[in-house]
């Protein structure tokens, strides 16, 4: 990274405002990946519950509500910082391009923060009011105020990965030109595809993981079992999505359009024909090499170009200081994800082909690996945004701003350094809070019989 | 244009002190006033279904004016960078109480948050009025639009001002106090019996206060600012605002005394934003005044978005808001009436 010799590593202001914004924006992703996957399989169960009649569907649906909610609360609360953070660390970047990237960001609350909020409301105590069906437009509501949402930020984070629809004013910062062609920039919706659909393999592995972890133990064994259908069911097409066609066109319209990106995720320092695919190693940037690699000769060059001859550029094609930093970490990143996809998708394969034949709830190894898989979507999105704004580095805005050029100036290293551990120390207390109350609600399990939110176990409050 | 977002964005953020100072006002009576711990539910409970939506306003209008005038979004956020640290911190500890209270019947896990719970609205009701207050006072700008405050240096409205002052310590307390008989006006409306009672005569005994310091801060804010009264010279029209905000302040007594809670409470409704909207006349076309005599005022003019975003924001803006009041009318619909404890959570 950037930052001057002779100097404590955490005193570099530069420094200290990216480790401030990844990590709160790290943390806040945990969340609402969640959120996003779960508001579209309550949808799910809501619809079979209306459409079957079936009692034990909407019991379902109830429990996945209190998580629902749990996770909603840390997630609002952990996004109000995000917002904010564009003014306090990265004041020069939003006085440029607050033009353009200020708009989805008003958007979002415009049109989905208020949606969530108000639906979320009515979804989870006016079960008894509403009729079913308000209540299942409720829920709906909630999903689609929430995807909304995911789809403005991801506009926003699209235009700094892909400037489109800008034009530059003579004070020097940026204005929108075409309101469609920002909303609708190519980048955008590529990564929207992927990303939700990423965020919906997070939701049913959680899904399935509690049905396992029920059929297990034998208790709520009946309600186990729905999780785990619904989940595998999700889950295996949101694992192969994951893939194809979202992740493949996603790498070749970065190959396209960041190629020094892609170089560097595949840790190819030398430009050739026929590039092989790294499946493992560790990229060293002093000898540009790779120690102990496990390659795979011309996939890469056939994944991007559709042909084993066509030339993949390499690193050595871009000056030193246009190379993301840090480079290992993107790499290994980027590894994770792709390496993680993988087995995501060959794991629910095989899930569904076992529930498919009847035999998935007999199979306790198959329900094992379920129950313990849970934590790695998480994993696996986290690499995936990482691999993302590395790669995007060293700009802020690709090809026109620079990091070093968009933070905050007049706030000092000491001033970030302090609300950063202010930041760090805040979310470790969520997080005990946030795991003994998920803990809690698993193991009180899913209530029998017609008891809708509202009532003594519950609490009284939004969550 | 500018003219219009300008508005757009007051509006914005009145809306939220209106709705979120009442469950900010409730944070800091539910320990003062609440007697039981069905007591301390039921003023929950007033607000649980709707604190969340009541603060998407905050966040709808620091999007809005990011998108309006992002230099000063950048300036402002930036350079009162400790003070908004606080404030989100005092957003979570707020949101996780309340939320979080409730999820294990145990006292002292309860009492802890109830704890949490009110120190988080009350500093926050502070914060909130200093944050005004040092709109008003002015910082110290520099050439290139930047500035930087410490949240306290010797507590004078000096050349070095921190973002803690008298004069914003000052605009801290209107705000606590106002806030705490919003919220107080509000539960009048939404509950019954003991509490309702306890509840308006907590509003007659600090009116009192409340108008001595609203006309202590309407002199201090002269004091400080000799060009405060500019616009209001230039179109003498906006002395109503004066007149209504005393105005208003005189309904909360006149019907809280009467038991016209939904008056009363429509009377500091009226009294918040009437506040707001006079320090809004009073800047304009200013944003964020220097405090030093260089003049490098944040303004309108300097500060806005391209004319092309401005115009094609003006029509989504029109429609979300629409979207936005139905959503709240429909919400607050279903949640109408007074509290209660039995039945699923909320009811008649
Ligand atoms: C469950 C999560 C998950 C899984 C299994 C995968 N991804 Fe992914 N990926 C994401 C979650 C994700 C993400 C978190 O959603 C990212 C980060 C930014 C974004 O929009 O999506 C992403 C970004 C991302 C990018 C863009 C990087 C950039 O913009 O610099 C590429 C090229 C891929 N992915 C490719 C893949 C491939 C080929 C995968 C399969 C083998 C794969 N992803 C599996
Ligand atoms: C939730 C998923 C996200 C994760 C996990 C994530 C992760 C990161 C990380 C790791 C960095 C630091 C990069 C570095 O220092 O090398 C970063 C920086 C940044 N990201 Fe993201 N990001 C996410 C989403 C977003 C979105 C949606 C936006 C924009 C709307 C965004 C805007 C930024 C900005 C402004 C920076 C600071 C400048 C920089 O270091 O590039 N991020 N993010
Ligand atoms: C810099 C990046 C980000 C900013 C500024 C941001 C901002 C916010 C804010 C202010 C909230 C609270 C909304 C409320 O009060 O209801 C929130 C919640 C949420 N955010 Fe983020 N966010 C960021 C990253 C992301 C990403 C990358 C996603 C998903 C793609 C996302 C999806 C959501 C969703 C769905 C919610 C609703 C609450 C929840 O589901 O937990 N956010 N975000």
């Amino acid at each position: 990274m950037m930052f001057r010799r002779g100097q404590s590593l955490l005193m570099d202001a530069l420094l200290l405002h990216r480790l401030h914004f990844a990590f709160t924006v790290t943390y806040h992703y945990l969340f609402p990946q969640l959120t996003m996957g779960l508001a579209l399989l309550i949808v799910v169960l809501k619809t079979v519950a209306l459409v079957r009649h079936n009692e034990r569907y909407n019991e379902a649906a109830r429990f996945w509500a209190k998580i629902f909610a749990l996770n909603f609360l840390i997630g609002v609360v952990t996004g109000i910082p995000m917002e904010f953070q564009f003014g306090t660390n990265w004041a020069q970047f939003s006085r440029t391009t607050g033009g353009v990237i200020g708009q989805p960001l008003a958007m979002e609350g415009v049109f989905s923060f208020f949606l969530e909020s108000a639906f979320l409301g009515l979804f989870l105590f006016g079960e008894k009011r509403l009729s079913p069906w308000a209540h299942w437009a409720s829920a709906f509501l909630v999903f689609v105020g929430s995807w909304i949402s995911g789809f403005f930020i991801i506009v926003t984070n699209a235009w700094m990965q892909h400037p489109v629809a800008y034009s530059v004013l003579p004070n020097g910062s940026f204005e929108v030109t075409s309101f469609w062609w920002l909303l609708m920039n190519p980048w955008a919706l590529l990564q929207y595809a992927h990303n939700m659909s990423g965020a919906v393999i997070t939701g049913a592995f959680v899904m399935c993981s509690v049905g396992a972890f029920y059929i297990l133990e034998n208790r709520f064994a009946e309600h186990g079992r729905i999780f785990v259908r619904v989940g595998v069911i999700a889950g295996v097409i949101a694992c192969v999505t994951q893939i194809f066609p979202t992740g493949d066109l996603h790498g070749r319209y970065l190959a396209q359009h960041q190629p020094a990106s892609i170089a560097a995720m595949e840790g190819l320092f030398s430009s050739q024909a026929g590039a092989p695919i790294v499946l493992m190693g560790q990229p060293d940037e002093a000898t540009q090499s790779i120690d102990n690699p496990i390659v795979v000769n011309n996939l890469l060059s056939f994944l991007i170009y559709g042909t084993t001859r066509a030339e993949v550029k390499g690193l050595d094609q871009f000056p030193r200081d246009q190379w993301p930093s840090p480079l290992p970490l993107l790499f290994y990143s980027y590894h994770i994800m792709a390496g993680l996809g993988t087995y995501f998708a060959l794991l629910m394969l095989l899930e569904a082909l076992l529930l498919w034949r009847g035999k998935l709830f007999e199979t306790r190894w198959a329900l094992w690996l379920l129950l313990l898989s849970f934590p790695l979507p998480y994993i696996a999105n986290t690499a995936g945004w990482m691999t993302a704004e590395i790669g995007r580095q060293p700009w802020l805005v690709y090809g026109l701003i620079r990091t070093s050029d968009g933070y905050s100036k007049n706030v000092s290293a000491g001033n970030t350094l302090f609300t950063l551990l202010g930041f760090m120390g805040m979310y470790t207390v969520l997080s005990i809070l946030f795991i003994i109350l998920v803990y809690r609600t698993v193991s009180e399990g899913p209530s029998t019989g017609n008891r809708p939110l509202g009532t003594k176990t519950t609490p009284l409050t939004m969550a | 244009m500018g003219f219009i977002w300008f508005w757009i964005v007051a509006v914005m953020l009145a809306a939220y002190v209106v709705l979120d100072g009442f469950d900010l006002g409730v944070g800091i009576l539910h320990s003062l006033l609440a007697r039981s711990e069905p007591e301390r539910q039921i003023m929950l409970r007033s607000i649980g279904p709707v604190w969340d939506g009541n603060e998407v306003w905050l966040l709808a209008g620091g999007g809005t004016l990011y998108f309006a005038f992002p230099a000063l979004y950048a300036s402002a956020f930036s350079g009162f960078y400790l003070a908004l640290m606080i404030v989100l911190w005092l957003l979570i500890l707020r949101g996780a109480s309340i939320e979080l209270r409730m999820h294990i019947d145990d006292g002292l896990w309860r009492s802890f948050f109830d704890g949490l719970f009110f120190f988080s609205s009350l500093l926050l009701a502070v914060f909130f009025g200093a944050a005004l207050a040092n709109v008003i006072r002015g910082v110290p700008l520099r050439e290139d639009g930047y500035f930087f405050l410490p949240l306290w240096t010797d507590w004078r409205v000096g050349p070095q001002p921190g973002i803690l002052d008298w004069y914003t310590v000052i605009g801290g307390v209107v705000a606590l106090v106002a806030l705490a008989i919003h919220g107080a006006l509000y539960l009048a409306v939404k509950t019954e019996g003991d509490l309702q009672a306890r509840v308006r005569t907590f509003v007659r005994r600090s009116w009192i206060v409340l108008l001595a310091i609203t006309v202590i801060s309407l002199i201090a804010t002269i004091a400080v600012r000799a060009d405060t009264l500019t616009n209001y010279y230039a179109y003498p029209v906006a002395f109503v605002i004066p007149v209504a905000v005393l105005g208003s302040l005189g309904g909360i007594l006149y019907f809280c005394r009467r038991e016209a809670d939904r008056n009363a409470f429509a009377s500091s409704c009226a009294y918040l934003s009437t506040m707001l909207v006079g320090a809004a006349v009073s800047l304009y076309p200013r944003l964020l005044p220097s405090s030093n005599d260089l003049g490098h005022d944040i303004t309108v003019q300097n500060s806005i978005s391209g004319p092309y975003a401005l115009r094609v924001g003006l029509a989504w803006w029109a429609f979300g808001m629409v979207l936005a009041i139905v959503y709240f009318v429909v919400t607050y619909r279903m949640f109408r009436g007074k509290v209660n404890l039995d039945g699923g959570g909320y009811g008649h």
